[in-house]
């Protein structure tokens, strides 16, 4: 029984409106989902003998130390966004909202060049030049998979950005937007010493 | 609510985080090219990656501006989840030797 002004739901036990409080339980699973991609390669690479190690400094490790300082440069102009759209500056949010999607763009720009490079040395899903062939099919799908979080993140902040300017969308989906590109970030942290720095060419 | 308060700088605020966490890249490339061994580097760089995984989620993401109930619900299990990950996956060793193109 409820008596007169009781609210008929229950405030959440957290404090957050359902939308970020989703996004949240997907990014949960998304970890759990590259988790499980990176132990596998971590068990694949440890049993491996002949794994290979043909990163060189230049071009990938450089190559990855721009995409890093790219990627964590978006994080930042991303908050910028979520920033402004809770002030309700729209002009401001999408000034960095595109800001961000620019980034975005040049670092999936530059993953690509890194896997066609490695493509033109002989790297596929299925064979290497330089040994285990499980190399190429772990490589591809883990930083396959964070590609494809990246160009879905580009795409859907371009989305929010047009909703959010002609007022169809809240300062709330730019936060849980925002939430989502900040843990494609928090995943490339792992990514890199993982993937790639394991295996160097020294 | 949207327009209920003025945008501050908020790109200064979260700066020594982003800078913090350039750094700890940077660090793993350098030490990614000296001599340890691949256990010891392995746990070096996972020690390093955690850090910035936690200053991304609390400082990028808020999760320390929000309910400890909410840290409380998501951290413990994905954690929890990895760990148990290591149950199944020890047995990949198994089957690699029943692979014949897994070297």
């Amino acid at each position: 029984m409820h008596g007169a002004g009781a609210p008929l739901l229950e405030e959440s036990p957290y404090g957050i409106p359902s939308r970020k409080l989703t996004m949240w339980l997907f990014i949960i699973s998304d970890a759990v989902t590259f988790g499980a991609l990176l132990f596998g390669y971590g068990y694949l690479r440890s049993a491996s003998s002949d794994w290979p190690a043909p990163f060189k400094f230049n071009p990938s490790i450089l190559n990855v130390m721009i995409m890093t300082f790219i990627l964590l440069t978006s994080s930042l102009t991303m908050l910028g966004a979520v920033d402004a759209a809770k002030a309700g500056d729209k002009a401001k949010a999408r000034r960095f909202l595109w800001s961000t999607i620019l980034l975005g763009v040049i670092f999936a720009g530059l993953h690509i060049r890194e896997w066609i490079g490695l493509i033109d040395e002989g790297v596929s899903l299925f064979q290497n030049p330089w040994g285990s062939p499980l190399f190429g099919a772990t490589f591809f799908s883990i930083t396959g998979l964070h590609l494809l979080h990246v160009t879905g993140g580009v795409v859907a902040i371009a989305v929010i950005s047009r909703g959010f300017s002609r007022g169809s969308l809240t300062a709330g989906h730019v936060e849980a937007t925002g939430l989502y590109w900040h843990f494609v970030d928090l995943v490339w942290m792992f990514v890199v010493p993982l993937v790639y720095l394991l295996n160097l060419s020294h | 609510m949207p327009g209920s308060k003025k945008s501050g700088n908020v790109i200064v605020k979260y700066l020594p985080v982003y800078f913090v966490l350039l750094a700890i890249a940077g660090l793993e490339v350098v030490l990614a090219y000296q001599d340890f061994s691949p256990g010891v580097l392995i746990a070096i760089l996972l020690a390093l990656s955690l850090c910035g995984g936690a200053l991304a989620v609390m400082y990028f993401m808020h999760l320390n501006q929000e309910r400890r109930s909410l840290f409380l619900t998501l951290i413990p299990a994905v954690i929890f989840v990895l760990i148990m990950m290591n149950m199944l996956w020890s047995d990949s060793f198994r089957l690699l030797h029943m692979r014949p193109f897994a070297h």
